[in-house]
Formats: C-alpha cells, structure tokens, sequence
C-alpha cells in the first residue's frame, strides 16, 4: 500500500497521545527537565500573578466596577508555558482567557487593569469587555467572536513571511473555536502556505455549557492538524514545563521555515465561563473537584519543592508579595479617572468623515443636557 | 493618451502600486496564472512573483481574514472576492474584524486593505453573480465604500483606495468592465474617495446614481429631455460612504428635486440613506418628494434581467413622476 504525507513530520502518535513532563502531582514522568532554575520559577511566579490577577478582575466585576470577566482559574499552564517561547519580535493574537500570556509578553497589572476597568489609561480606550492587547508588546486584542484571530495569526505570519522577517506568530482559542469554519480556514491556509505559525488550543472540556464531544467527534483535537498538513501536538495543557517543551519545539519550527503546528493543551475551565455563567447548571462538582487536584499551580510548585527551588516559606512570600503589589495597583487604578467620553466616536477612521463629526456635536450637547437633567452617565 | 476599458485600467493601478509600494500584495481565487477570471490582475504575477500575487484556496473567509493579518502586520493587500455574491462566508471577519479592528483596538492596530470585487447584474449572472450588496458595508462602521462608473476613475479610485489608512470595500460593475472606454493617463493619479462626479449638467431634476446605472440615467436623462424638454443632472456618487453630501445638496439648490437610482434592492437600501439625508437636513430644498428607482425587492433574477433592475423606462417613469408632482 502505498502512503501519502510524511509520517515522521505528521506524527499521528503525537497528535493522539499526551505529551507529559510532570505528572499530576508534579513528579517527572521521564527523569529531571532539563530547563535553567531561573525559567522554572519564572514560570510559576507568572501562574501565581495570574492566578491572583484572575481572583481581582471576579472580585471586581462583583463590585460592579468590571463589566465582564472570562476566568483564567486552571488554564494558567498553557498561556504562561506557551508564551514563553516567543521572543520578543513575535507576534500574539490571544483570547479572552489568557492574562498569563498577556504578562510573559510584559503586559502590566496595572496596563491590563486599566483595561478591564476602561480608565483614562486603558490602551484600547473602552472599545470592549474582556479583552486585552497592546500594540507596544505586539499583542492584536481580541475578537470576541470566537476563532476570528486564527486567520489574523495566518495573515500576520505570512505577511512576515513577505517582508522577510523571521517573526513566529501565536494564537489560543478554545475548543469551541474548533467547530468554526476559522479555524478550518486558517488550518488549511496555513498548511498550504507554510505559515510561521503556532495555533495553540486551549481545550478546556467545555464551551460555555457545550462538552467537548458535543464540539466533535474526532478522538483529539490536535488530530486535527495532521489533514491540514500540520502537525499535531496533544500535550497536557495543566503541565506548564511540557507545554513550555512542545511550544519551543513549534515556535523553532516554523521559525526555521518548516511551517505551522497545532498545539492541543488539555486543560480545565475551573470557573465560570464568564461572569455571567452559572456552571451548576451543566456540569457535575465531582469533575470539577477532580481537575481541582490536577490545577497546575499545585503541581509546579509541588516540582519546584522537591527540586529545592522553592521552599515553603519562599512560596508563602512569594504569593503575599505579589497579593500586596497587585493588590497596590489595583487601588491606584480603582482612583483613576474614566475615559473621556468622545471615545465612544473616536478610532472608528482614520480621520472622522462628516456623519461622525456631526455625531460628536450631538454627543456632545446631550451630555449638557443630561448633567443638567441630574442623569448618572456610568 | 491610451485607450483603456475598466478591466485594462485597473490592471494598471495594481501595477502601479505594486511597483510603487512593495507592501502591496494582491490575493485571492485565480488572481495568479488565470488573472482572474476577468482578468483584473492580469500579467500581475509575471511582474511581481508568488509571493505577492497569491493564488488562494477557495475561502472567502479565508482571503480576508488572512488579509486582515496581513495588513495588521504592516503590508497593504488588496483581497479579490471573485464575485461579491461569494462575500457572505467573509461577513463575519468584514464586519467583526476588517471594520472594527481600529475602533477595538482604540486605534493601535488598523487594516489598510481593499477588498475588490466584480458586482452588479446586466451580464446574464443570475443570482449568485448578480448581486449589489453596498448596502450592508455602507450600514458597518469603519468601512469606506466605493464604485467606480469609468475606467479613468477605476484607475484613481482603486489607488485612492490601496493608499487609503482605512478598509476598502471596492465595487466593481462588470457590466461596465469592457463595455466603456475612455482615454485613461499612463501615469500616476488618484481620484479622491468621498467626492462625486457631475457628469451631466442640468437645472430642473438631479438623478444621484452610480454604477452602471449611470448609463442607464443618462439615457433616461436624454428621453425626457426630448419628450418633455426637462433638464436632468447626473451625480456619479463613486464614494458610497462616506458620500459626497455637498455635492447633492449643491446640486439639489439648483433643481429641487431628486431621483435616486441604483441597482440594490430598494428596502433598507443605499438610496434610503441618501433620501433620508435631503429629509433630515435640507427638506427645505425640495419641491416635492424624492423618488427611487432600484432593484426589485426580491432575490436577483436570471430570466428578465433587464426588468429586474432599473431601466431607461422605469428611471423615466419616476423622473415624469417628480417633475409632475
């Protein structure tokens, strides 16, 4: 019988299998990671700053200061073990739910806070909720239609490509994502096209309150990949050291021009989909309490101690600094003043065209009246 | 001066900016070897190579949400839909994505494309190569909308359009695409978006059109003008949005009256727009109502082509009927 395709590039094992360096208890399955103690910690303290950055933005939108939320509890591995293979002149297209991946990029707390709580400083001046992104980090905000970035990710990198720059482009969406015809598109046009990209899936078992073999029937999603003629990694999303190992091995390949991959992290959404999500309503605590166990803060931190990279107390101080300095810039946002309100018809051109600067005359004058009436504007 | 039909002019302006701007790449089905099918990017791929003149896989949604990564990256594509009709996967990534990228973004990230393509009926089509769609990008925030008449403006407006910091959706009359020629300068020029063309003085009714039916006006024009010795003015708008406003209400000051003629549907269509405009703005202007003359309300027809869409005796019909009112 004759075989069509490459299957040592093509590895369907890959695509089938779950790639592992530490176990759910953070034990090595295959001998010590080879990677510097400095990158180990590094890792973590990324986790924790988003663990607890997740933690304020819920307690925030509970206060009312937050419109909307997409919590990141249980997914930090993936954002934060992917990211950090870029380099700095490449390129993100995210989600909504990876702040680890916003912070690896340099992304403040205080630049992401501004955002979620559209002060006078939010870099994308109020235009949506639960998005995050920074010209200056090269990090394209967010659709939030789902999939939408894929292409974006495919263009950008081909566009690098073009112009002769050796830039990797990045993108993340869930499982979801998977069943829109973006994510076929940009698959295919990524393969034909060898496009230096790496399309990382966050499958976190559930859309919304859609499980994933409502999504596909297809054993992974990785498997995906391989009839595009990319290559499909299923690695264990919540194993922050192996998705860090198979996100370097892609990032190198499709810099040395080798082409795209499909990275598949298996992890769980162990919040709400949003804040506006009630996920009692469709799935069981038992599932829940039992990716609880195998979250992934718990497990690196579990390896970093019995590395000796950590100790309990460094742990301790290491969560209280970052609860303090998080916690500082949270109350100096919370005092910034809000966004100007002719933002609402600003950036939609380049310059205004005639129907936008007559608005802005309207706009205007209602907030005369409507300061003079005594109506709220927030 | 050459001689030029649409199709060779705006073959020109994609060679021109090519040329001029090496972050100009064209993509889209058949744009390659083929030079699409009605050869638009003709030669293109011979000049400028495979990678900037890229034959895709046959994805709509594909082409410009690709397009869009693209321009955000730095280049300037120009995305061909090989017939408008086939625009509907893309809707999402045109109107989620290529129209609000800069607003998102709060104007860090913009997306300097154009999306061209063959539209309109008058070639025996039917319906899935028929269809004038203006309508939905005029309605979406952030999209500039154009259509040329002539090839001299195809040529300006298109490098107008490829210069242009903001998307453009870039309307092209295949009916017209062979059928006008006109001399049409071998050199660099642009045509300005956002300005009409008179194209025929008159003082007692103004037709506001674009597209093939500004033949179809201008030939109604002639009839009434015989049969009843009425003077009509024919607006080419060629911007779309944002229109040129001052231009119709200049014109409007002299013959108070107005018929707005196009080939889209007439419900919720590009002509309400205008109407609505004069309405809201400038009723005083006017000596009786406005009347339009559009596509019918239904899908595109294949049998009786020439019925469905605006004809020399229904722009006729509405002219007597403003002019009598």
């Amino acid at each position: 019988m004759e075989v069509l395709g490459r299957r040592d590039i093509l590895n369907i094992d890959r695509a089938l299998g779950l790639y592992r360096v530490l176990d759910e208890d953070g034990n090595p399955v295959a001998g010590e990671p080879s990677l510097p103690d400095k990158l180990l910690l590094d890792m973590y303290t990324y986790m924790v700053r988003a663990r607890i950055l997740d933690g304020w933005l819920l307690k925030l939108q509970r206060m009312g200061r937050v419109a909307l939320h997409a919590p990141n509890k249980g997914q930090e591995a993936a954002a934060v073990g992917a990211t950090l293979a870029l380099k700095r002149e490449d390129w993100l297209f995210p989600s909504y739910r990876e702040l680890g991946a916003l912070l690896v990029r340099g992304m403040t707390e205080e630049e992401i806070l501004d955002r979620a709580l559209t002060t006078i400083d939010d870099p994308l001046k109020g235009s949506d909720f639960a998005i995050y992104g920074h010209r200056k980090y090269n990090i394209v905000p967010a659709p939030v239609p789902v999939a939408n970035q894929i292409p974006h990710a495919v263009g950008a990198a081909l566009a690098a490509k073009i112009m002769g720059d050796k830039i990797v482009t990045m993108t993340f969406f869930g499982d979801g994502s998977t069943s829109r015809g973006d994510f076929h598109t940009g698959l295919n046009f990524a393969g034909v096209f060898k496009a230096p990209v790496v399309f990382v899936n966050q499958n976190n078992q559930w859309a919304i309150s859609v499980p994933l073999k409502r999504q596909t029937a297809s054993p992974t999603i990785a498997i995906k990949g391989v009839a595009y003629g990319v290559p499909g990694i299923r690695v264990d999303g919540n194993d922050v050291i192996a998705v860090y190992t198979v996100a370097m091995e892609a990032v190198e390949r499709a810099r040395s021009g080798e082409g795209p991959t499909l990275i598949e992290a298996v992890t769980y959404r162990l919040g709400p989909h949003t804040t506006a999500d009630d996920p009692t309503r469709y799935r069981v605590e038992e599932e829940v309490r039992e990716w609880e166990r195998k979250e992934p803060l718990r497990r690196m931190r579990r390896y970093l101690i019995s590395r000796g990279l950590l100790t309990e107390e460094e742990d301790k101080a290491l969560w209280s600094e970052w609860e303090k300095r998080i916690e500082e810039t949270v109350v100096k946002v919370l005092e910034k003043p809000p966004l100007p309100p002719e933002v609402v018809l600003e950036d939609v051109y380049e310059e205004p065209p005639w129907n936008l600067r007559e608005q802005m005359r309207e706009l205007r004058d209602s907030i005369r009246l409507l300061k003079e009436l005594g109506v709220e504007l927030e | 001066m050459p001689v030029m039909n649409m199709v060779q002019a705006l073959n020109q302006a994609l060679r021109e900016e090519m040329a001029r701007d090496p972050r100009v790449v064209v993509l889209g089905e058949d744009v390659g070897r083929r030079g699409g099918v009605f050869l638009v990017t003709e030669g293109l791929i011979d000049e400028f190579g495979e990678m900037r003149v890229i034959d895709t896989p046959l994805t709509e949604m594909g082409i410009i949400g690709v397009a869009i990564g693209m321009a955000l990256y730095g280049l300037r594509p120009v995305a061909e839909i090989q017939f408008i009709d086939f625009v509907y996967e893309a809707f999402d990534q045109i109107v989620s994505n290529m129209a609000k990228i800069r607003y998102r973004s709060g104007g860090m990230y913009s997306v300097p494309m154009v999306l061209r393509s063959p539209c309109c009926g008058g070639i025996r089509g039917g319906m899935h190569h028929s269809q004038s769609p203006e309508a939905y990008f005029m309605h979406t925030a952030g999209l500039i909308t154009v259509m040329p008449s002539t090839p001299y403006d195809a040529k300006g407006l298109l490098k107008a359009s490829i210069r242009s910091n903001d998307p453009v959706i870039f309307l092209e009359p295949k009916s017209v695409y062979r059928t006008i020629k006109e001399e049409v300068p071998d050199r660099d020029y642009t045509v300005p978006l956002g300005k009409a063309r008179l194209v025929r003085e008159g003082s007692d009714v103004t037709i506001v059109t674009w597209g093939a039916m500004v033949y179809q006006s201008l030939e109604a024009a002639k009839l009434v003008e015989e049969r009843h010795g009425w003077s009509v003015e024919v607006i080419d708008l060629r911007t779309l949005f944002p229109f040129d406003r001052d231009a119709i209400v200049e014109s409007l000051e002299k013959t108070e009256r107005l018929v707005i003629v196009h080939e889209a549907p007439k419900t919720v269509g590009p002509g309400a727009e205008i109407a609505a405009y004069i309405a809201e703005n400038h009723i005083e202007l006017l000596r009786g109502p406005i009347a339009r003359v559009t596509g019918f309300d239904t899908p595109f027809p294949l049998a009786h082509e020439k019925l469905y869409m605006p004809n020399i005796a229904r722009i006729y019909m509405a002219l007597k009927k403003v002019m009598q009112y």
